[in-house]
């Protein structure tokens, strides 16, 4: 059928390249006048709002690699580098960050929707299978992509997720070294990651156009999972579903802005601001929380191959469920038992996370013994023989001709977000003493770095901290940040000297500091730092406050807890003790005494005081755009409530001819 | 978004909503919204392109003068771009200083672009302002052109002992960078 398509177009522009490719036809046809289910709830806005999610996270990901750099030595700087130097940098940083948790509860919550509403089901069963698919795909890539800022969850979640693959006999460890390209996770491993973490992402836009196509092809399922009878049934897509999508689009994110503004470390790990270390495992290591239930499958089973198939097979056994559940009938509604099972399969799948995110000890190893068992029973035995004895409430007639209520969607919903909400760990319970927990001056949404505090806080740390503390990703100039003048700071850099690469005969040389230079190390290296400390390298400071948990409170804690040790406590030669340390011994001498340093502003100089502005300057020096960041989410967030509130008035008078 | 009249011409059941005019005002309202979200999306990530705070705080070099004999020159980096420092001969300084600014393409004089006091030397940004490649002269064996000072190899610009564009493609003369005297034999750059 050669010749021009013909095209209804009236503007000659879009006719004369409609006629030769029919691109603006073919939109009209699939977004436009696409007859569509017209009793979607709010769940059949999910698969939209994964759309959004992909086109945000490879938009902001590209830019982000035009400054990331997938070396092992630069890896973790070059983020640090993007948060602090580049424009917007830590925008991008934390929307991709949150963005890989946005994803994933979008997708969960997809996935549920084809679950309860019985999606999967003839004629859309390879619609699923590609659905399940894109999820593994997905899984891939968030798990790359957290490797690359390289941190020591970074370095430690790639080592255990590689090594999965060592459980297979034979091949297992062959497999391994490959994945590595070398004998452990290193720089090979960390330059093709970042190359499959670009990849992969548009491998996922290519099926999910597959996934999209097919839905074109057999349609959409509904909340009463019945077949669409006659046109009365159906809307165009457009405008019905692209208002209804827009409401969801604009509720979606505003919360997504929150999460970046408010609390952008809430989803990630204090861990992974330590910078990826081969010679030592964080003592509590857990993955991200979209993982954790497979994590905890994995764990629940004693047997490592075991283990390791069963987590594989959780995600695969989703493959054949259009062929396990034998029901003929697709929605939950009219399935009185299955209604229960499922959300039972759901409450599984959420203990499962919670178990994921403590230790497997006790009373948690019973738990995701059980929650494994029945996630598997759910679809291996329940659903074949559900559909045999399970008798369906009668079905509507038609959609337009619906016999029941809508179900309370939302409260579903709401109840899955706080289920998921739930399993963020509750991490490292110390047996330790309490910290007090101190009043900031950044706490909450519109708190922000109280700046002369911040100033005392920094004479702190350059007379007492910086003897053994370096800063490694701060500069002078950085300290505008906090209110100095630009002449004190060229005042402050002049008065150290750095070093200034190489002479003319090629020797090291150094000379005045100015402010683009970086604060300088009270060691050439760590081995140096070592030897003059005891052995016990102090830590760089430049991120201490967000690497530790509750960061501000247990600095400020280990600040003030020094002290006598108790009589029957055994001391190590050279330690000193400290109510707040973990196991109380450390190598670091009180640093703090009544009166060491001068504040100009007359300040009183005991050691609370000062321990309360150096924390608050080590907080500024972890988060430098705290109160930009704060700033935009205000404005951000209003705006896209103001933008909810007007879409959904708009979807109303839209479908205010329909209801 | 939007298109204000879809929604009217393709309603299969040619239901005409409660107030068409209050709804139009909607989606003007929501169409130019999601306009300004979207733009307020693009925004940072192009500002991401622009040079971060590292690049643009300023650095600055010091230059010793003293090795540096008549009729050399040297060529150091500022700011990742090539900074030809040359300590002319009379007869170079002369030679700038007999053109008629009316008989170039770029008037300056050469006074305008040493510093008063320090005629011998010459501070230039070694970069060809015709497209960007760095003129030869700088070395002794280095081709000159026909005036003496430098010569583009990319496209035959050719500049006199002052660094001023005299004949081909390039439309300004050698830019001179922000430097001062710091001592008789030393300056400071940026
Ligand atoms: S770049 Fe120098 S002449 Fe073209």
């Amino acid at each position: 059928m050669a010749g021009l398509h013909k095209s209804d177009f009236a503007n000659p522009v879009i006719n004369w390249v409609d006629s030769r490719l029919p691109i603006f036809t073919m939109m009209q046809k699939e977004y436009g006048v696409f007859p569509t289910p017209k009793n979607f709830n709010y769940f059949w806005n999910f698969g939209a709002l994964a759309m959004v999610c992909l086109m945000i996270m490879m938009l902001t990901g590209i830019f982000l690699a035009m400054y990331y750099q997938p070396n092992a030595d630069l890896a973790f700087g070059s983020v640090q580098h993007i948060m602090r130097d580049v424009n917007y940098g830590w925008l991008m940083r934390y929307v991709h960050q949150n963005g890989a948790s946005m994803f994933f509860i979008v997708t969960y919550i997809h996935i549920f929707r084809g679950l309860y509403y019985g999606s999967y089901k003839a004629p859309r069963e390879l619609l699923w299978m590609l659905g399940v698919i894109i999820l593994i795909l997905m899984m891939a890539t968030a798990f790359m992509g957290y490797v690359l800022p390289w941190g020591q969850m970074s370095y430690w979640g790639a080592t255990v997720i590689t090594n999965l693959f060592s459980a297979f006999p034979v091949v297992g460890k062959y497999i391994v070294t490959l994945l590595w390209g070398g004998f452990s996770v290193d720089q090979p491993t960390l330059n093709r990651f970042f190359a499959l973490h670009y990849l992969l992402p548009f491998v996922l836009v290519g099926v999910i156009f597959l996934h999209v196509a097919a839905l074109h092809i057999v349609g959409s399922n509904n909340p009463l999972g019945i077949d669409v009878k006659s046109p009365q049934d159906t809307v165009p897509f457009h405008p019905y579903y692209t208002i209804k999508d827009s409401v969801g689009v604009c509720v979606f994110l505003m919360i997504w802005a929150a999460f970046v503004c408010f609390m952008p470390n809430f989803l990630g790990d204090a861990n992974n601001f330590i910078p990826a270390n081969p010679l030592q495992t964080p003592a509590d290591i857990v993955p991200e929380w979209y993982f954790l239930p497979y994590y905890a499958i994995l764990r629940s089973v004693p047997n490592k191959l075991l283990g390791v198939c069963m987590m594989f097979g959780s995600l695969l056994v989703l493959f054949i469920l259009p062929w396990l559940d034998t029901s003929r009938v697709r929605s939950a509604r009219f399935r009185p038992i299955y209604r229960v099972v499922i959300w039972l399969w759901v409450i599984s799948f959420v203990v499962l996370g919670i178990c994921g995110a403590h230790k497997p000890e006790g009373i948690w190893v019973i738990l995701s013994r059980v929650a494994t068992l029945y996630y598997f029973a759910h679809f291996l035995v329940i659903l074949p023989i559900l559909g045999k004895i399970e008798r369906p409430l009668p079905l509507p007639e038609s959609i337009s001709n619906p016999v029941v209520a809508r179900s309370g969607a939302i409260a579903a919903l709401v109840a899955i977000v706080f289920g998921l909400a739930a399993m963020q760990p509750a991490r490292a319970e110390m047996a330790e003493p309490k910290m007090p927990e101190q009043k900031w001056s950044f706490d909450g949404v519109f708190g922000t770095v109280d700046m002369a505090s911040a100033q005392r806080g920094f004479k702190v740390y350059s007379e007492v901290c910086a003897a053994c503390h370096g800063m490694k990703f701060l500069h002078y100039r950085d300290l505008a940040g906090i209110g100095l003048s630009p002449e004190q700071i060229k005042g402050i850099a002049a008065a150290v000297t750095v070093p200034q690469g190489l002479n003319d005969a090629g020797e090291p040389k150094e000379g005045q500091g100015t402010p683009a230079n970086q604060f300088r190390s009270p060691f050439q290296n760590d081995l140096a730092a070592r030897a003059g400390n005891n052995g016990a390298l102090p830590p760089d400071l430049s991120l201490i406050v967000n690497a530790r948990e509750h960061g501000a409170d247990y600095i400020y804690a280990l600040m003030v807890g020094f002290g006598d040790a108790p009589k029957d406590f055994k001391m190590q030669d050279g330690m000193s003790f400290n109510m707040y340390f973990p196991g109380h011994q450390i190598a670091m001498p009180q640093p703090l005494h009544d009166g060491q340093v001068t504040f100009i502003d007359g300040s009183p100089s005991n050691i609370a005081q000062q321990a309360k502005d150096v924390v608050t300057f080590l907080y500024w020096a972890s988060n430098p755009e705290e109160t930009e960041r704060k700033a935009l989410g205000v404005r951000v967030v209003l705006y896209l409530g103001f933008m909810a509130c007007l879409t959904y008035a708009l979807k109303r008078k839209v479908w205010a001819a329909i209801h | 978004m939007a298109d204000p009249t879809a929604a009217s011409t393709v309603d299969p059941h040619g239901g005409h909503p409660a107030d068409p005019s209050k709804r139009d005002m909607l989606e003007l309202m929501a169409t130019a919204g999601a306009a300004i979200l979207g733009a307020a999306i693009v925004w940072p990530l192009v500002s991401s392109m622009n040079p971060a705070k590292d690049v643009l705080a300023l650095s600055s070099v010091e230059v010793d003068l003293t090795p540096i004999q008549a009729g050399q020159g040297i060529v150091v980096s500022w700011q990742g771009k090539p900074i030809f420092v040359r300590h002319r001969t009379p007869e170079e300084i002369k030679s700038a200083k007999d053109v008629k600014p009316s008989e170039l393409g770029d008037p300056q004089t050469d006074a305008a672009r040493v510093k008063a006091g320090h005629d011998q030397w010459l501070v230039l940004v070694g970069i060809c302002t015709h497209l960007g490649c760095i003129p030869l002269g700088n070395k002794p064996a280095d081709v000159r052109g026909e005036f003496g000072g430098y010569f583009c190899p990319c496209h035959g610009s050719q500049y006199d002992t002052s660094g001023r564009i005299r004949k081909g493609p390039a439309p300004t003369n050698l830019a001179v960078p922000p430097y001062a005297f710091e001592s008789d034999s030393k300056i400071k750059i940026g």
